[in-house]
C-alpha cells in the first residue's frame, strides 16, 4: 500500500527530522502532540496537529490508546513512532494490526523477541553471535553462584530494559545481594517487569553498533557506528564508521549483526549493538534496538541514504531497494548531542526557556534541532535540543569540524552540554580516537580514575 | 513550508560570492537569519512563525476552555513557574526546617506507583532520609531531609508539580 497521511506519535527534534522526510515525499504529517508541545516548532512545521493528552508522558506520549485513537481521528494510515516513548512497544503494534493502521516499524513479534533482553541473547545464541557469560536470576542467592561462576566484575541487568536503562555494575562479592533486589525493585518500577539476569561485565570495552535494513527476507547492513564515549550507559558522541577497528574484526561484527537480522526475518531499520574488547580481538552482543535511533545521521552522512525514507518504503511493504553491494561507505561523520543538561554540575538536568539558540551553518554541517528562540524546554521528557552532525574525508577533518561547529553554537536560556563538547573537541585522546566506554568518566573525574578505575 | 539544511547551503552557496555578511530572510511561516564570522564561517538562526493547525481530536468532547487554558498555563509554568510555585509556598515557621525541591520537576512521595511512601505526617528522619522524588526529564532525583527530626507538613499531593527552590515539606528540628 502506499502510505498518505503519517501521525507522528513523537516529539522534539526526532518529530521533525521525520516531518522532512515526509514532506520531501509528499505525504502528508500529522503531528500528535501533548498539552506541553501545542505550540513547538514541530507543531508548528507539521501539515496538522492532534492532541493527545496532558503533559505528562504516561498520559500522552505513552500511552497506547491515546496514540491510537488520535491516529483515527487523524485519519492517518499509518503511524511513525519515532524512538523512545512507544517506539518498541508490541502493544501498540499489535493496536494498530488490529485497527488496519501500519505501524512504521518491525513486527509486534520482532519487537517482543528484542524487547525481552533474555530472548534476545537466546536468539543471538541461536543466531551463532558471541553473548557474554550470564543467565537469568530469580532469587539473590541464585546470583551469588552465578556471579562466582561468571567471576566479577558482573552487570546486573533488567530483562526489560534497554537503551542504557536498567544496569548496574557489581565489582565485590558483598555487594550483590543487595544490588539485585535493589535493581528487581527498580526493573518492576520502571519496565512493570522484575526479571533481571547477569552478565560478565567488562568496564573497558567499546560499544559498536550496526545499522541493519530488512524487508522480512532479505537483511543488510549500513555500516557501523562507535558510540563509545557515554556517560552512566547513555551516549553522548557517536560517529560512523567506528574507528580504528581491524578489518577482520570490522567484517565479523558486520556478518553478525545480519545473521542475527537474518535469524529475526527483521523488517524494517533496526540496529544491532555489541561491546568489542579490541585488545582480545572480540565481541559480544549487547542488545538489538527496534527502531530508528538518535544517532542515525551518521550512517545516513557516510551512505548518502535517508534512513526514515527506508523505513517508510519498506512500512509499505516492500522489498529493500538498495542491494549490500549498492552500500557505499564514503569519509567520516560525527554527531554530538547537545542536552540541557549543566554538565559542571553533575549534569543535572536544565528544563526553562531557550532566550536564543544559533547554529552553525555550511556544507559539511547538519543541524537536527527543534529548539529555536522562545522555545519551552519543558520539564516532564527527555532532555536532548539539538544534534550537530559534521562530516570530513576523514575522521581528522571531521573533528576539526565539528570543534569549529560546537564553537559556534550558542543557546542560552538553559545549561547545555555545550561546554562538554567544546572540552571534548580539544581533549587529544577523543582527537586520537578510539576511545573506551570508561572515557568521559575519567574525563570528568581525573583524580578518580589516577584511584583506579572504580573509584 | 520552511526550509531543509539543504536549501540552507544552497542559499549559502550563493551567498559565498557576494559581499554580504548577513541575510535575513522572513516569510509569514518563517524567519531564517544567516551571518558570516570574520574568519567566513556562517551561523543561522532560525525561527517557524506558522501557527499550528489543529485538528479535532478524539478526546476534544471532554475538553473545556478551562482544562486546556489550565493546560496552557502548565506549559508556561514549565517556563516561569507561577501557579505551581503557590502550592509550595514559603511561610517560615519556628522550629521546623524547610525540605526544598532541588530542582523543578513533579513530586513522589513513594519510589513507586503502590509503594508506601517514602515518610508520612511523624515519620522521623534523619539528615540523609530520603523524604521523596522530583521527577525531571526522565531523571529521578532523591531529595533527602537536611536535617534531623519529625515530619511535621507535606504541602504538596504527590504527583503535583514542584517550581525549583518551592518548599516540599517541613520537618521539626530535633535539638
Amino acid at each position: 500500500m502506499i502510505l498518505r497521511r503519517i501521525l507522528i506519535a513523537n516529539r522534539g527534534e526526532i518529530a521533525i527530522r521525520i516531518l522532512r522526510t515526509c514532506r520531501a515525499l509528499g505525504i502528508e504529517a500529522v503531528i500528535a502532540v501533548s498539552d506541553a508541545d501545542r505550540a513547538s516548532a514541530p507543531a508548528r512545521l507539521a501539515d496538522s496537529v492532534i492532541r493527545l493528552g496532558p503533559a505528562a508522558a504516561a498520559d500522552s506520549y505513552l500511552s497506547v490508546d491515546a496514540v491510537l485513537a488520535a491516529a483515527v481521528a487523524a485519519g492517518a494510515d499509518a503511524i511513525h513512532p519515532g524512538y523512545g516513548f512507544l517506539s518498541e512497544n508490541p502493544a501498540l503494534a499489535r493496536a494498530c494490526q488490529a485497527a488496519g493502521i501500519v505501524f512504521i516499524g518491525p513486527t509486534p513479534s520482532q519487537l517482543e523477541a528484542v524487547g525481552d533482553k533474555l530472548t534476545a541473547r537466546r536468539h543471538a545464541t541461536a543466531a551463532g553471535l558471541p553473548v557474554a557469560e550470564g543467565g537469568e536470576v530469580a532469587e539473590p542467592g541464585q546470583a551469588a553462584v552465578l556471579a562466582a561462576a561468571i567471576g566479577y566484575p558482573v552487570l546486573v541487568k533488567a530483562v526489560g530494559g534497554g537503551g542504557g536503562r536498567g544496569l548496574r555494575p557489581v565489582f565485590r562479592p558483598a555487594e550483590l545481594a543487595a544490588t539485585v533486589e535493589l535493581a528487581m525493585a527498580e526493573a518492576a518500577a520502571a519496565f512493570g517487569d522484575p526479571r533481571v539476569y547477569l552478565e560478565r561485565y567488562l568496564p573497558s570495552g567499546r560499544h559498536i553498533e550496526v545499522q541493519l535494513l530488512g524487508d522480512g527476507h532479505t537483511v543488510i547492513h549500513l555500516g557501523d557506528r562507535d558510540c563509545s564515549v557515554q556517560r552512566r550507559y547513555q551516549k553522548l558522541i557517536e560517529e560512523a564508521p567506528a574507528p580504528f577497528l581491524r578489518c577482520g574484526l570490522r567484517d565479523s561484527i558486520r556478518h553478525a549483526a545480519v545473521a542475527f537480522g537474518e535469524h529475526l526475518q527483521y523488517r524494517g531499520a533496526g540496529t544491532v549493538e555489541f561491546l568489542v574488547d579490541a585488545e582480545r580481538d572480540a565481541f559480544y552482543f549487547l542488545e538489538m534496538n527496534a527502531r530508528i535511533q538518535v544517532e542515525h545521521p551518521v550512517t545516513e552522512a557516510v551512505t548518502g541514504l535517508d534512513l526514515v525514507a527506508e523505513q517508510l518504503w519498506l512500512a509499505e511493504g516492500n522489498e529493500l531497494r538498495i542491494a549490500q553491494r549498492d552500500v557505499q561507505l564514503a569519509g567520516h561523520a560525527i554527531e554530538c548531542r547537545i542536552n540541557a543538561e549543566d554538565w559542571a554540575d553533575g549534569f543535572r538536568p536544565s528544563p526553562g526557556t531557550v532566550t536564543r539558540a544559533v547554529f552553525p551553518a555550511g556544507p559539511a554541517i547538519r543541524v537536527d534541532t527543534h529548539v529555536q528562540s522562545g522555545s519551552t524546554v519543558p520539564p516532564y521528557y527527555d532532555s536532548l535540543l539539538a544534534k550537530l552532525i559534521v562530516t570530513g574525508r576523514d575522521r581528522a577533518e571531521a573533528v576539526d569540524v565539528l570543534r569549529t561547529a560546537v564553537a559556534r553554537s550558542q543557546i542560552d536560556g538553559v545549561a547545555t552540554t555545550l561546554g562538554l563538547h567544546e572540552k571534548l573537541t580539544a581533549n587529544a585522546e577523543f582527537c586520537a580516537g578510539a576511545v573506551d566506554t570508561t572515557f568521559l568518566d575519567r574525563l570528568l573525574q581525573p583524580e578518580a580514575a589516577s584511584g583506579g578505575r572504580y573509584g | 513550508m520552511d526550509l531543509t539544511s539543504d536549501d540552507v547551503r544552497d542559499i549559502l552557496q550563493l551567498l559565498d560570492g557576494l559581499p554580504y555578511r548577513e541575510l535575513t530572510l522572513e516569510t509569514a511561516s518563517f524567519r531564517l537569519s544567516l551571518r558570516r564570522d570574520a574568519d567566513g564561517a556562517w551561523t543561522q538562526s532560525m525561527q517557524v512563525l506558522a501557527e499550528p493547525n489543529v485538528l479535532p481530536s478524539a478526546t476534544d468532547g471532554a475538553v473545556t476552555d478551562g482544562a486546556v487554558a489550565a493546560a496552557r498555563s502548565t506549559a508556561a509554568g514549565a517556563a516561569a513557574p507561577s501557579a505551581p510555585a503557590a502550592a509550595g509556598e514559603s511561610v517560615p515557621v519556628d522550629g521546623l526546617v524547610e525540605v526544598r525541591a532541588p530542582l523543578l520537576g513533579t513530586f513522589y512521595r513513594a519510589p513507586r506507583p503502590g509503594a508506601p511512601p517514602f515518610v508520612t505526617l511523624g515519620s522521623e528522619v534523619a539528615p540523609d532520609t530520603v523524604v521523596c522524588i522530583i521527577e525531571t526529564m526522565k531523571l529521578m532525583n532523591s531529595v533527602t531531609a537536611g536535617v534531623g527530626g519529625t515530619v511535621a507538613e507535606i504541602l504538596l499531593d504527590n504527583a503535583q508539580f514542584a517550581a525549583q527552590g518551592a518548599v516540599l515539606m517541613r520537618v521539626r528540628e530535633q535539638r
